[in-house]
């Protein structure tokens, strides 16, 4: 049987300009550049209603709190 | 009509009154229908009702008919149950939230207003009664007057100084002052946090003020207050923005961030400062005494 799980935090999405350093298992979006990274990410934060934060210049996580 | 007629609608009138004085719309917005309004003057009347007949019960050495009041009781015990579900009901579709601390505080003054309601009325019956009809007036008017002053509880001015400190950016993170507010990445969002957005540091004027303030229900409660006044940026589906209050762990100041539509500083002090304190939240170390206690 599943338990009924509650998160009050999830990555959604990582956007970043170096896939080696980010993590497997979530959705990663590989960009060119850092302005291909926010644009990616401006849109990724008004369709996930996620917040987008940033990790190190390299790393943007699209967070739901 | 006999002796204790007059008494009665002399209790029920200055009751009822006594509701609906206590019964403003203010900036809470809340009840601000007409059908919400009805009910409380409803209940009002009733608890009125039996406020001024349990001193002609006595008289009349009836004393079982004071078991009513426990009616009384349990009936407003409900009465806070209502507000409570209906406001949590609402709460979530507020763009900035009361919180659960703020909603439980607001039921318990309609709760209580039913108390003193059938307190003046039974204490106004009293007075004529036992003097005349003058008495009991001026005695009802005393009556309404400390309700008031019971009713209105504390403010945050008094138990905090406010700061106003402009937000700054370090790196990706959000500051006031030297408190960390939230983590922002998108310089899009930035420049909007820094164009619309507000800090304010409430800072404790002693040690017990440092627990209250650092309740995540008053912090909730500020936030609502300062955004129904003040107007918010803020729509669904743009969790960036988001009015936020954190704690600096080392003196216990709070770092208010706000989004207000309206950007006036002065303005914004008030509205901060006059913020209820909450009884929920109110906490008093400072009066565990160990070494006396056993």
């Amino acid at each position: 049987m599943m338990e009924e799980m509650d998160l009050e935090k999830f990555v959604l999405a990582i956007i970043t300009t170096n896939p080696a350093k980010v993590p497997s298992g979530t959705s990663v979006f590989h960009c060119e550049s850092k302005e291909e990274m926010e644009i990616i990410a401006t849109n990724l934060e008004a369709i996930l209603d996620g917040i987008a934060h940033l990790l190190t210049e390299e790393i943007y996580v699209i967070v739901k709190h | 009509m006999n002796e204790y007629t007059y008494p009665i609608i002399l209790g029920l009138l200055v009751g009822t009154a006594t509701r609906i004085y206590m019964l403003r719309t203010d900036y809470r917005q809340y009840p601000t229908y007409l059908h919400g309004k009805i009910i409380h003057i409803a209940l009002g009347f009733i608890a009125a009702g039996l406020g001024s007949v349990a001193i002609p019960s006595i008289m009349e050495e009836d004393f079982t008919a004071i078991t009513f009041l426990t009616v009384a009781a349990s009936q407003f015990r409900e009465v806070r149950n209502m507000e409570r579900n209906t406001l949590t009901e609402l709460d979530s579709f507020e763009m900035v939230p009361r919180g659960r601390t703020y909603i439980e505080g607001i039921a318990i003054a309609f709760e209580s207003r039913n108390y003193l309601v059938m307190f003046t009325a039974l204490i106004s019956t009293l007075a004529y009664l036992v003097f005349n009809v003058w008495v009991s007036i001026s005695v009802a008017v005393i009556a309404i007057i400390v309700s008031k002053v019971l009713m209105s509880g504390g403010k945050l001015e008094d138990i905090v100084d406010i700061e106003y400190v402009e937000p700054h950016f370090e790196g990706a993170g959000l500051f006031i002052d030297n408190i960390y507010i939230m983590n922002i990445g998108l310089p899009e969002r930035q420049e909007e946090v820094l164009k619309y957005g507000m800090g304010f540091i409430l800072k404790p004027k002693n040690f017990n003020v440092r627990s209250t303030i650092a309740n995540l229900g008053q912090r909730q409660a500020i936030l609502h207050d300062v955004s129904t006044t003040l107007g918010v940026f803020r729509d669904s589906g743009t969790p960036a923005l988001v009015p936020l209050a954190k704690r600096d762990l080392d003196d216990g100041r709070v770092g208010v961030f706000i989004l207000p539509q309206v950007r006036d500083v002065k303005r914004a002090i008030n509205v901060i400062g006059a913020v209820p304190t909450l009884e929920n939240a109110i906490k008093m170390p400072t009066e565990r005494h160990t070494e006396t206690e056993g």
